[in-house]
Parts: C-alpha cells; sequence; structure tokens
C-alpha cells in the first residue's frame, strides 16, 4: 500500500530557499504572506498490506535516511 | 603509514587527495564504496566530490553505503578518519560527528581560498604544527555547519571545534564567515578527537607554485603524528 512521508525543517532551521520562494511570491503580487517554508515529499509503495504496519515501516525509513532528525522533522500519511 | 581514500560514485576530490598524500610519504591505497572490508591501515579519508549526485541530502546516501560499516567500526575503534568537504557530510550523514550541514546561507555555490584559525591542537590532526591559521580552499554549496543549542554547547564543552573560518590574523568575525556557519565552524571533531570533518581542502594546496603550501605543512605533520 502506498505511504506518504512529508519532510520539513525544524522552526529555527534557516531555510533560505523558502525565504526566496516568499520573496519572488511577493514581488508578483501574493502580498499576504507570512512564511514559506520548503519541505520534501515521498510516495513509497510499500509490500504490506495492513496501514498501521505499513506506517511503522515507512516510520523507520524516515528516522534512519528520508530525514535528518537533527534539523528535519517528518509526518506520515496514508494516501490508498 | 598506510592510508586509504575511499572512491564514491561522484567523488571528484579522490584522486587529489591520493597525490597529496604520496606526496608526503603515505602509502595510500584507494578504496572503492562498494568493498566490503577496509584494507589494514592508520588513516581513512573520505574526499570531496558529490556522491551519488548530492541525492537526498549531501552525503546521506553515502553514509549507508556498504565500505562504510567498517569505516565506522575503524572510528570507533579509535582509528583515525577525515572526512574533507562532500566526506564531512558524509561524517555528519553518519552521526560519526555531531551537526549538519545546510544549504550556504546566500545560496551560492563558494570556491574560493579562505582562512582557517586552528582552535586545538590536543589531537592528532593538529598537534605540533608550528602555524595557528592556515589558508586553505574551500569549494562547496552545502557548508553552513548547524547544530542544535544542546549539541553546540556539548561541543564545546569537549573542545570538538577544530578549525573556524577566521582572517589572515585568526580573529574570527562574522565577515569572515563564508557560508554562514554556526560560530564560523569550519570542521570538527567527535568527542575522542580521531575523527576529523572539515570543509577546506588541505589536498588543494601542497604545491607552492599552484597554490599555497599550507596543506604541505598539515600533511607533514600528520603524517609526524601518527608515526
Amino acid at each position: 500500500m502506498k505511504i506518504s512521508a512529508i519532510i520539513t525543517l525544524k522552526k529555527d532551521v534557516l531555510d533560505p530557499q523558502g525565504k526566496v520562494i516568499h520573496q519572488t511570491l511577493d514581488g508578483m503580487g501574493f502580498k499576504n504572506i507570512e512564511e514559506v517554508r520548503q519541505g520534501k515529499y515521498f510516495e513509497i509503495d510499500v509490500k504490506e498490506n495492513d496501514p498501521s504496519k505499513a506506517k511503522v515501516i515507512v516510520e523507520d525509513m524516515c528516522k534512519k535516511l528520508l530525514a535528518n532528525l537533527v534539523i528535519e522533522n517528518f509526518k506520515i500519511i496514508e494516501t490508498q | 603509514m598506510k592510508s586509504s581514500v575511499i572512491t564514491f560514485p561522484g567523488s571528484n576530490c579522490d584522486r587529489d587527495m591520493d597525490v597529496a598524500l604520496k606526496k608526503f610519504g603515505f602509502n595510500n591505497q584507494m578504496v572503492w564504496h562498494n568493498d566490503n572490508e577496509l584494507p589494514k591501515g592508520d588513516l581513512v579519508i573520505l574526499p570531496g566530490g558529490f556522491s551519488y549526485g548530492d541525492y537526498l541530502r549531501c552525503g546521506s546516501v553515502a553514509s549507508k553505503s556498504k565500505i562504510m560499516k567498517s569505516v565506522i567500526d575503524f572510528a570507533n575503534s579509535g582509528g583515525l578518519v577525515m572526512g574533507i568537504c562532500n566526506g564531512f557530510q558524509i561524517l555528519v550523514e553518519t552521526g560519526l560527528v555531531p551537526g549538519v550541514l545546510l544549504r550556504n546561507k546566500y545560496l551560492e555555490f563558494i570556491c574560493k581560498n579562505v582562512f582557517v584559525k586552528i582552535d586545538n591542537k590536543d589531537n592528532p590532526y593538529f598537534k605540533n604544527l608550528d602555524k595557528e591559521v592556515l589558508e586553505l580552499h574551500i569549494a562547496h554549496n552545502e557548508g553552513n555547519y548547524f547544530c542544535t543549542n544542546d549539541q553546540l554547547k556539548e561541543i564545546e564543552d569537549n573542545n570538538q571545534i577544530a578549525i573556524y573560518y577566521s582572517n589572515e590574523k585568526g580573529q574570527t568575525y562574522e565577515k569572515d564567515n563564508p557560508n554562514g556557519s554556526t560560530k564560523n565552524i569550519a570542521g570538527i571533531f567527535n568527542k575522542r578527537k580521531n575523527v576529523l570533518g572539515m570543509m577546506p581542502h588541505p589536498e588543494r594546496m601542497i604545491d607552492k607554485y599552484l597554490s599555497g603550501e599550507d596543506g604541505s605543512l598539515f600533511f607533514k605533520n600528520l603524517i609526524k603524528n601518527i608515526k
């Protein structure tokens, strides 16, 4: 089943790319932005039909490779 | 003195490092990332470059490659492991040294000579070096050293900061910080000081006609310390 993981930078970590995107959007006329933070999205098709088991597997992947927990948080979403 | 330089797909400073090590008397061997066993030796180098195309996060994929298991074991048993540039990024991803390297503050790839102030000489890398400030070369996009406040306190309490970006006199002002690194940090040790990660490339400063000689001083001193 498909499980998604969203990786975002922690609050205190500088995100220069997010800042540049913010400035660009602002320059395009989107004046109502508080902040932009850029992250990563993974869609992983796991060979496992039990959703809770599949989530545990992806959580392990996030901790061991997909996210660097010094600077990033992850959130797991069941997509199917 | 035997050394090994690990080549990952995308490493591009591995041969420069090989030339530098051999020039100063190391019996160096190139080791492929997919090998299982590290040859017996005194020093392991993770070279600069763009291992695995910097996919996911710089160094993250290389840190899980086959050879890294033996490199981690070697480091944990007290062996000397040095990571330069991308090698430093690989080291932080293994967790052998604390922290992480973020994208440079102003989103530019930086390629220039810098001065670094040596903070700590109580280790095999800088012991007896008779200079406090070295001129070395940096070339990176992700060299902005970051760690949590707790980690920073621990690093400082254990004297784990190896080198700072500085001016020629060794003063560490904000304007001498090329990439936004926390506290101008350019290189750090693990707790035992047998593992060193740093962004500057000493192997690019080994010829007075082409670049400079401060890298030569570093390697000459290193081999003396290991003997």
